[in-house]
């Protein structure tokens, strides 16, 4: 038994461009874009004959009702000579970016082809022909190639590659990086398979995209060219040409210029526009940021009755709950969360990704931004109510009494700034300490982390720190206040285990030394299991269970718990045996299922799992548990399922 | 018979100046039907390794040897496959599970030439890691990290390879698909006798998998053996570090007292562009120059891998024939 297919999360492309077509912008520039088109069809089916009608009897005439845009020197009517130089405008200019593009591909992705060292020869060239200015590029091509329209169209053609070239090369090298060429380099498959299958389909979206702006821009530079006399030659005419003639007059009649001008500016509009549409429309349905907030109904937020508030807690959280702006609705990944953190306190947060145990993180240190919402029933810090009030009222409590700890410590940290300064900003800002004394403090902070030859390395940047010394640096910039908690996201996953060790280390140090409560956030139970006190764990965006870290291994309640601890495998895991699993995958934040989101994966599962949600209860010992067949033993099927086939 | 070995094998990038050398004379032996787990630390060059067996990496010195002949890196038929650490960024987004699948599906045995032989041939291999065929039209996007990395898993054994590289396959992996990814490698590979270099960071999954272990640090092996001996009684300095800082179960344990071994054992990992002399390991050695005054020999000599289990330590106990296997000096004289 597989799990079916899961209908895309992401909107396919065909649907992801049909949206954009449904912002008002990309609608106007669509409708304008395919006005230009038909007219470009059509006008010189229609009108090429009036065009053309020479009338001595009304030559210059400015705008009358029967010549909108008066007539020239052969009395022949502007408006629609306008109208009719729109094919001969739009096709040259679409002629030239086709092979701008074209060249621009064939330069950018002959790395992939040739290999290696032709690659840099190309990508030399490229580089140096691309600090020229497009426009004088054109000009020198035209005169190589020789006046009128095919000289034109070539001259801003390949004008116009070096930059189509840049792109290419810029995007095929963001796709050569990725596994999946490597992995289809090891297969065997040949170069020209690879570009052919793997990297152009991979950077088509984008080159599209810019093909429509470059089109904007050749018929700019096309109308420029005919304007100078260097691109289409009498008696064809496109609007630079007519440009270009209405200009001698334009003094006695300047609607003469102008026509063909407006023209000029109103294609070259519906172009780019269009182009930028799609490249934001694109960009935008990557991340979720489109439905406004103002469709998220307000939870309704209620005291819970009976939990005086507690001031012996560091953190006490009652039913917070956060808000993404989802596609069709909003998206609550965390769901009535409620936990209460002592003084020295260590509390593990346990998830798997997903359960929302990072958003748990961000929400309680308020450091959750639009579109997302944070609701909660209590959220109180040191007894400070952070719900109420700017952001900026608690930044100094903030400042001075949490320290955060993130997953990734090279992007936590500056890389423009030592790492003295950085930890000394921190005194400076929230402790009004003089600079030097913030200094002399940073490093006896990186001293108390254990950074070797503190005052030396305080002045290096953090790119000279190993990514061990760089967590413990953040653990340095934590204590330069007087933290009183200490929230840790993943604070080891991305370091080996022996560097692993050393910070965990370093956190059990500060909160035995100073008393500090510590909130860990982790997917990994053993790490927990080694500092914490207490474990909280979570699924689908809710505490499941709450228990102390000593009874994780025998006394855990909530099947979920049990089937986590069970599927780590340590140094005693049983060789003969295939490993514990968890049937199934875990829930989608966009789709919870109804009653216990845990039900669908559970051995226990009963109707009454499946619809009705199990409250989280706490016992006489203080633990909680969200179940309804707490306790039940599990069957052999959980620990040991048959084949691990299920997910 | 498919027996990968790494013969003196060394990968250095850059220029003569201001290069790295990320491997550096390599010698292991990935035996028939076994699978050898290669643990170390981010940096100690293991991912390298693997990507220089199939062509990922230019090999400056030594030889990659299949069978004793030289690992084939180009044609249509490679017999040495990887399954890489991401599986978001292992499969085509814009290919069809099945597509990417059929791509590595060899295309000039008779037996899958044809186009439905091809797809007979996908539907296979997609039982084989225990999907559902009916995944094969769908995206990579639609599914979880855990089946992306059994179609990997698939794509590589479409190639029908005799040795599969596995770098940090389940890494990625929540610890409930973990599970799942592990057991199904392990049937896998008994059942089709594939051989296999498993990398990984966790030595609980490797000792899971893992027929014999070789430990590697700042680019060399420093220690080889059976996964029970290695486990069981480590030789090298490294090696134990590693093992102490698996977590277990139960708090963390005290650090030590002595004020020299704490600071050696907090010092930093060492910078691959700018390697210790003598023994890589002598700046972090709990039982090496820093504690142990005497030992300065650590400094300047780089120690031969004489010992039990290969131990590239000065110190570590000396060689016990019987407990040897996969000795690439052995083989060749028995041969």
């Amino acid at each position: 038994m597989v799990a079916p297919v899961t209908p895309a999360r992401r909107p396919s492309s065909a649907t992801r461009w049909l949206a954009v077509l449904r912002t008002p912008v990309g609608a106007c520039a669509g409708l304008a874009l395919f006005a230009v088109l038909v007219l470009a069809v059509i006008a010189p089916m229609r009108w090429s004959v009036r065009a053309n009608r020479t009338d001595v009897a009304a030559m210059l005439q400015g705008p009358s009702a029967l010549h909108w845009a008066g007539t020239d020197n052969l009395g022949r009517d502007i408006f629609d000579r306008v109208l009719v130089a729109t094919r001969l405008s739009v096709e040259l200019a679409l002629l030239a970016t086709v092979i701008a593009v074209v060249t621009g591909l064939l330069l950018g992705t002959a790395g992939v082809i040739l290999g290696r060292r032709a690659a840099r020869f190309v990508s030399a060239v490229v580089n140096i022909v691309v600090a020229f200015p497009g426009l004088l590029l054109a000009l020198f091509f035209a005169v190589i190639f020789g006046v009128g329209a095919r000289g034109a169209v070539l001259a801003i053609g390949f004008a116009g590659a070096p930059a189509f070239a840049r792109l290419a090369q810029t995007l095929v090298a963001g796709i050569e990086q990725r596994d999946f060429v490597a992995a289809a380099r090891i297969a065997g498959v040949g170069r020209v398979r690879i570009l052919l299958r793997h990297v152009l389909p991979n950077i088509a979206e984008s080159l599209i995209v810019n093909a429509a702006i470059g089109a904007g821009g050749a018929l700019l530079a096309f109308a420029s060219l005919s304007f100078l006399g260097l691109g289409v030659q009498p008696p064809s005419y496109d609007w630079g040409r007519l440009l270009g003639d209405g200009l001698t007059g334009i003094y006695e009649q300047p609607i003469a210029a102008l026509a063909p001008g407006i023209a000029v500016i109103l294609a070259g509009l519906a172009f780019n526009l269009f182009g930028e549409s799609l490249a934001k429309g694109i960009g935008l349905t990557a991340t979720l940021g489109r439905v406004p907030l103002g469709r998220v109904r307000r939870r309704p937020v209620s005291a819970e009755p009976g939990e005086p508030a507690a001031d012996a807690a560091v953190l006490d959280v009652a039913d917070l709950v956060v808000t993404l702006p989802g596609h069709g609705a909003p998206i609550r990944p965390v769901r009535g969360v409620g936990f209460r953190i002592g003084r020295g306190e260590a509390v593990g947060l346990v998830g798997e990704s997903g359960s929302g145990k990072s958003l748990t993180a961000l929400a309680v240190t308020r450091l959750i931004e639009e579109p997302a919402r944070v609701d909660a029933a209590r959220l109180r810090f040191l007894g400070a109510d952070l719900l109420t009030g700017t952001a900026g009222t608690h930044r100094r409590l903030l400042g001075t009494s949490l320290a955060m700890v993130f997953q990734d410590p090279t992007t936590s940290l500056n890389p423009t700034r030592r790492i003295g300064g950085q930890l000394a900003e921190v005194a400076r800002q929230h402790g009004g300490l003089s600079r030097s004394a913030a200094l002399a403090l940073a490093i006896d902070r990186l001293r108390a982390v254990r950074v070797p030859a503190a005052a030396r390395r305080a002045h290096q940047y953090p790119h000279e720190f190993s990514g061990g010394m760089r967590q413990r640096a953040m653990i340095g910039m934590g204590l330069m206040g007087r933290p009183t908690l200490i929230v840790a996201d993943e604070p080891t996953t991305a370091l080996d285990v022996t560097v692993q060790r050393q910070v965990l280390e370093l956190l059990e140090s500060v909160r035995r030394d100073d008393a500090v409560a510590l909130l860990l956030i982790s997917h990994d139970v053993a790490v927990v299991r080694q500092v914490c006190d207490r474990v909280l764990v979570m699924y689908a965006g809710r505490i499941v269970e709450d228990l102390p870290t000593a009874e994780l291994a025998t006394a855990a309640r909530h099947p979920y718990t049990r089937a986590l601890v069970a599927a780590v495998p340590d140094m005693h895991t049983d060789l003969d045996h295939p490993l514990a699993t968890i049937p199934g995958r875990a829930p989608d934040p966009t789709r919870f299922p109804a009653g216990c989101a845990f039900a669908p994966r559970c051995p226990l599962a009963t109707d009454r799992c499946r619809t009705a949600e199990p409250p989280l209860e706490t016992d006489r010992q203080g633990r909680r548990v969200a179940c309804w067949h707490a306790d039940v033993p599990v069957g052999p099927s959980v620990t040991t399922a048959a084949g691990g086939g299920h997910e | 018979m498919s027996e990968l070995e790494f013969d003196d094998v060394s990968v250095r990038y850059g220029t003569r100046r201001h290069g790295l050398t990320a491997v550096t004379g390599v010698h292991l032996v990935v035996p028939d039907g076994e699978i050898v787990g290669l643990v170390g630390e981010s940096g100690s060059g293991k991912s390298t390794l693997a990507r220089a067996a199939v062509g990922l990496a230019p090999v400056t010195s030594g030889r990659i040897l299949l069978d004793g002949r030289p690992v084939p890196l180009r044609g249509r038929r490679r017999p040495v496959q990887m399954v890489f650490q991401d599986p978001y960024s292992s499969l085509d987004p814009r290919m069809t599970v099945g597509a990417s699948i059929a791509e590595t599906v060899p295309r000039h045995d008779p037996a899958t030439g044809t186009m439905l032989d091809r797809q007979a041939e996908v539907i296979r291999l997609l039982e084989l890691v225990e999907l559902d065929p009916d995944l094969a039209r769908s995206f990579p996007a639609q599914l979880s990290g855990g089946q992306r990395q059994r179609v990997a898993l698939a794509r590589a054994l479409a190639a029908r390879p005799e040795v599969v590289i596995a770098d940090e396959i389940t890494s990625a992996l929540d610890v409930s698909v973990q599970g799942t990814v592990l057991n199904l490698l392990r049937t896998l590979l008994r059942d089709l006798g594939i051989s296999m270099l498993f990398i990984s960071h966790n030595l609980a999954v490797v000792r899971y998998v893992a027929t014999s272990i070789a430990v590697m640090y700042l680019g060399r092996i420093v220690e080889h053996g059976p996964a029970e001996a290695v486990l069981g009684d480590p030789q090298h300095p490294y090696s134990r570090d590693l093992l102490a800082a698996v977590p277990e179960s139960g708090h963390l344990p005290a650090p030590p007292d002595d004020p020299t071994v704490r600071a050696v054992t907090d010092a930093e990992p060492a910078d691959p562009h700018h390697p210790p002399a003598g023994c890589g390991y002598h700046p972090r050695c709990p039982i090496g120059p820093f504690v142990r005054p005497d030992r300065e020999r650590c400094r300047t000599e780089a120690p031969s891998t004489d010992h039990r289990q290969h131990a590239a330590c000065h110190y570590a106990a000396s060689a016990e024939p019987a407990l040897i296997i996969g000795d690439p000096t052995q083989r060749r004289s028995s041969s």
